[in-house]
């Protein structure tokens, strides 16, 4: 590893490795409701704001909808900003999700992924995250705890560079990453950090010598013209996305890229999915090539907007493609992220055999035992949709 | 007065407008359905409506007579209801 800056090696849960993570990006507003489903990270920052390691304003506010109205404010005043959340706290967020975006108002929010209600669960889901896919936000996911650390700096580089403006989602799995200790490198402080992200330019700020209208009315005369800059401005912000992956990659020795791909070459199965999980199926897939079963995996560091490029050339020219999905989209054809990666292979006239693995879900443990399941379950022609670790019939 | 962007990517980013006053040259009106018609021979320059208008779409003349600014004037007839000597009249647009 060739290291340009010098970092501590130290263990940490994901929680603090984020809470570190703003520290060393230097932000100048915090604004979050702090108690549940809120997690750690904010608790940490709070105590670096009043012990005066961060010369930042922590905005305790009522609710959700209030900690992201309070960032989006914060930002649009050019200020750097934070929030975190999760499940109910991202679904009380949902309306200003939307605003936050379509304003071009760079925000960085942690979630520590968790499963909506009903039944009241803490644990993990990807359904918050599924749930923002649609509201403009770019969404990373982390695996471990150091690329928690990582993609959280990283997010600040991308959201607030003048051709993206746009707010990012750092996404790590609750409890285990969130509550789970991990050796990771992080950098000592914010001033080693300034050289890769240094001081915020915004663009366009409020200034009362300068006033400008930020939210105005756009009917049917300018509405749609805003809203296609607005999807426009979240496609093609992958390739500054790409430019500061590379950059980290020279300043931290961490190479990043939107999806990460382990012996896809020749597989002719090929898993794809988000989160936590794939350190299971990497571990899965090299005792799979142990026994000269050609199955490879990939996961996606990015997630919105969705690396369809990227996927395709990675997945090559495998038959059977086993996509995961930790959450369900309720009657709809599969799974959220099966349902983009079908359209990005028919989109292309591509037309592999695709099969849903649901796993996981409100933090079900996803163990080998499970992986070998999902392999087994899924190379029947005849399936779908396929339910793991579910008590009962798991097709459908 | 500033051109309108013809296309998308002429807007600056989130549409937002990056400078004040422009409602100089935005005309708002033109959506009323009825126009508020002043009639100056009941008027006894009270200013009732000059005052109760919600978007300054009545003019305060130097002599203290008023007129109205039909190109921002949404219709709401507030003028015309406020007005003590029933001065002010709606009329349905495109009935003129």
């Amino acid at each position: 590893m060739s290291v340009t800056i010098r970092q501590v090696r130290t263990g940490l849960n994901g929680d603090e490795a984020v809470a570190y993570a703003v520290l060393h990006a230097d932000v100048d507003v915090i604004s979050a409701y702090p108690i549940t489903p809120q997690t750690i990270i904010v608790e940490r920052l709070s105590e670096f704001v009043h012990n005066g390691e961060l010369d930042a304003e922590f905005i305790p506010v009522e609710s959700e909808h209030s900690a992201l109205s309070a960032a989006l404010g914060a930002s649009l005043a050019g200020a750097r900003v934070f929030t975190a959340t999760a499940s109910q706290g991202l679904a009380l967020m949902y309306e200003v999700l939307y605003i936050t975006s379509s304003l071009r108002a760079p925000v960085v929010m942690a979630i520590g992924n968790r499963a909506f209600s009903a039944p009241i669960n803490i644990h993990c889901s990807h359904d918050d995250a599924y749930a923002a896919r649609d509201a403009g936000w770019i969404q990373f996911f982390a695996e471990t705890v150091q690329e928690a650390y990582d993609l959280t700096i990283i997010a600040y580089r991308v959201s607030e560079d003048e051709r993206v403006l746009l707010p990012s989602i750092v996404n790590l799995d609750g409890f285990i990453l969130t509550h789970s200790v991990e050796p990771l490198h992080i950098f000592r402080d914010s001033k080693d950090v300034s050289e890769f992200l240094p001081q915020r330019r915004p663009v366009n700020p409020i200034d009362p010598d300068n006033p400008i209208t930020y939210g105005p009315l756009a009917l049917q005369n300018y509405y749609m013209e805003i809203k296609r800059q607005q999807a426009e401005a979240i496609y093609s912000s992958k390739k500054v996305i790409n430019e500061v992956f590379e950059e980290y990659g020279e300043f931290s020795g961490r190479d990043y890229s939107p999806v990460k791909s382990l012996y896809t070459e020749d597989a002719d199965t090929v898993f794809i999915l988000l989160g936590s999980t794939a350190g299971t199926m990497r571990y899965m897939v090299k005792k799979w090539r142990r026994e000269g079963r050609k199955v490879g995996v990939v996961s996606l560091t990015l997630y919105r907007p969705f690396p369809e490029e990227e996927l395709i050339e990675s997945v090559g020219d495998a038959e059977n493609i086993i996509v995961m999905d930790r959450s369900f989209s309720y009657g709809s054809p599969g799974g959220q992220l099966y349902m983009d990666v079908a359209a990005t292979f028919m989109k292309r006239g591509l037309n592999p055999h695709l099969v849903n693995v649901i796993y996981g879900l409100g933090g079900r443990d996803f163990t080998p035992e499970d992986a070998e399941k999902a392999l087994e379950m899924a190379s029947k022609t005849d399936v779908d949709i396929v339910w793991i670790g579910v008590r009962g019939d798991n097709y459908g | 007065m500033p051109r309108w962007p013809s296309t998308w990517r002429e807007l600056p980013p989130g549409g937002v407008i990056d400078k004040p006053g422009t409602s100089m040259w935005v005309e708002t009106g033109t959506w009323r359905s009825h126009r508020p018609v002043i009639h100056l021979d009941k008027c006894i320059k009270c200013l009732m409506c000059w005052v109760s208008c919600p978007d300054n779409s009545i003019v305060r003349l130097d002599n203290d007579y008023v007129d109205v600014e039909y190109r921002y004037c949404k219709g709401c007839g507030i003028c015309a209801n406020v007005c003590p000597t029933k001065a002010i009249d709606m009329v349905e647009e495109g009935g003129l």
